[in-house]
């Protein structure tokens, strides 16, 4: 992978610059506009934004098009795909659609369970799992094959990226899961929100131990907290969300309507301390239903202008 | 073994009512280990059955009667003079007993009473779970003898998701995470590194998958 690069996220990290990249969740519904407005809050910003796939298990808009919408705009998408709705002959077909459209970077997902999602009854695939799909990218990339080793008209050659939780239990198996992913085909790794800057940190030098993080290209995931409340719903309810007690009384210390200025600043105090881990090549920002303030944070960073 | 429920009663009373007279069939071998179909499940069902119709005022005539196993002919045949009696069986064997019973007797109609859940085993007394899916190709020597086919939410091959906490699966804190038990079990067997190999995905052709599946030994046959 030292030839050109694949795509302008894959340029930004293998020419060493610190990525970032941001994510867009699609409409519950047809509007196209949505996606556009949303976009435009981070052209510039963003080297790639995540366009999420059906995320919590909720119908929305396919990732296929609203990464259309975005590439429109003349932004980069990172396709999320997730395991759960389709089977190993939609999940390739479809990835040979997104290519031909255009769409360079995919990021390989199990995706949440139907239980808490809008369709709770419905008929989940789960054929192949998010490491399976990770090496069928690859496998379509490298060998121009699909999985039955038919040749293909046409290899996508995708930049490929996987999640990591390196808050998860149980937590030493967490880098033998990485190392997998990384041989099983991912160039990048987009983590978890972090909170917990120590745990992080050990989990980063496990992975630094065994080789890792000369790899692939670990992005550290980040998420300004709104509010106390907000916080607290997280670090309760989310599975495998690890926000440290004195953060939240961080929050909650201070007033309503200061509690976002807040937020944002602990997010820029996170952001500070990540770009000084070794093996952390850039940032992932998850600014759920609050992209304008994705440009807030990338600038105050002092990461603008992007490379 | 298999696994079932019995049916809401409510269920069972509307499914029943256009019979004055029917059969209720227990099965004496999976179900009744589970409480769902045996000898004494039945009995119970029949006064359940026979209050509620009387309080309707339309009372019904209920006959009972528990075979050893619902899902072979010549246990089934031993059902088929109190069959000819009733209107209609209620079979509160698993869905194979049902059909079993339904196939021997064509013009009874064969009502389901029980809601077979799993294969699964009886973890300790009024604790069953499931533990297997049937896939067909057992993988149990891969995972530890934990399957993740049946017991993991999202069927994962290759490690845990994201949302496993503390042994427990994000889908439901009081189920046990699959993936949780599979390392625990290769890490005390000093087998971890076992899972450092890529699972490729699953062929998935001797599930269900594949069409309804059959079993001939012809070593046996006839
Ligand atoms: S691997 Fe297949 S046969 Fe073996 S326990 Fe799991 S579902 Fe059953
Ligand atoms: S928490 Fe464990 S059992 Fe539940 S879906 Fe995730 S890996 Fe599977």
């Amino acid at each position: 992978m030292n030839t050109e690069p694949i795509s302008n996220l894959h340029r930004v990290l293998s020419r060493g610059h610190f990525a970032v990249t941001a994510e867009c969740g699609p409409p519950r519904g047809a509007n196209g506009e949505a996606v556009r407005e949303k976009g435009a809050l981070l052209k510039g910003v963003v080297d790639a934004v995540n366009v999420t796939d059906n995320q919590t298990a909720i119908v929305r808009m396919s990732s296929i098009s609203a990464c259309k919408h975005l590439m429109d705009l003349g932004l980069e998408p990172v396709m999320q795909m997730v395991t759960r709705d389709r089977n190993r002959i939609a999940l390739q077909s479809d990835i040979l659609g997104a290519y031909s459209l255009g769409i360079k970077n995919i990021l390989c997902l199990s995706g949440d369970h139907q239980r808490f999602g809008s369709h709770p009854e419905a008929l989940n695939v789960f054929d192949i799992d998010s490491m399976n799909l990770l090496s069928t990218v690859r496998t379509m990339r490298e060998q121009g094959k699909d999985l039955s080793g038919h040749a293909l008209d046409g290899a996508p050659k995708m930049f490929i990226g996987a999640a990591a939780n390196p808050f998860a239990d149980p937590f030493e198996y967490r880098v033998i899961r990485l190392a997998k992913k990384i041989d099983a085909g991912a160039d990048f790794i987009q983590t978890q929100c972090i909170y917990n800057l120590d745990r992080f940190k050990a989990w980063m030098d496990m992975a630094a131990g065994e080789g890792l993080t000369e790899k692939v290209h670990i992005l550290a995931g980040v998420t300004p907290l709104k509010s106390a409340p907000m916080a607290r719903y997280m670090a309760q309810n989310v599975a495998g969300m690890d926000i440290p007690e004195p953060l939240l009384r961080r929050m909650a210390g201070v007033p309503k309507k200061k509690a976002a200025q807040e937020g944002i600043a602990i997010c820029l105090e996170t952001l500070q301390a990540l770009r000084e881990i070794p093996g952390v090549h850039g940032v992932h920002i998850m600014a759920i239903e609050w992209e304008n303030q994705v440009k807030t944070i990338v600038e105050r960073a002092g990461l603008l202008p992007r490379p | 073994m298999i696994v079932g429920e019995q049916k809401p009663v409510q269920e069972i009373l509307q499914m029943v009512a256009p019979h004055r007279k029917f059969l209720i069939l227990g099965c004496g071998t999976c179900v009744k280990t589970c409480f769902a179909g045996g000898e004494d499940e039945v009995a119970l069902l029949a006064s359940a059955l026979r209050l509620a119709s009387r309080k309707d005022g339309r009372p019904v005539e209920i006959e009972e009667l528990t075979v050893e196993r619902q899902c072979e002919d010549a246990f089934i045949a031993e059902a088929a003079e109190a069959v000819s009696r009733n209107e209609a069986v209620l079979s509160l064997a698993c869905g194979a007993g049902v059909q079993a019973v339904a196939r021997r007797f064509p013009r009874s109609p064969v009502l389901p009473g029980v809601n077979t859940t799993f294969l699964g085993v009886l973890e300790h007394q009024g604790l069953f779970t499931e533990e297997c899916a049937g896939c067909g190709d057992c993988q149990l020597a891969v995972f530890g003898g934990v399957c993740p086919f049946s017991r993991c939410a999202k069927k994962l091959l290759n490690g845990p998701c994201g949302g496993s906490q503390e042994g427990k699966c994000e889908v439901d804190p009081d189920t046990e995470c699959a993936w949780h038990l599979i390392i625990e079990r290769l890490s005390a067997l000093g087998r971890l590194d076992q899972l450092r190999a890529y699972v490729p995905p699953k062929n998935w052709q001797t599930s269900l998958s594949g069409g309804p599946r059959k079993l001939i030994r012809k070593d046996h046959v006839i």
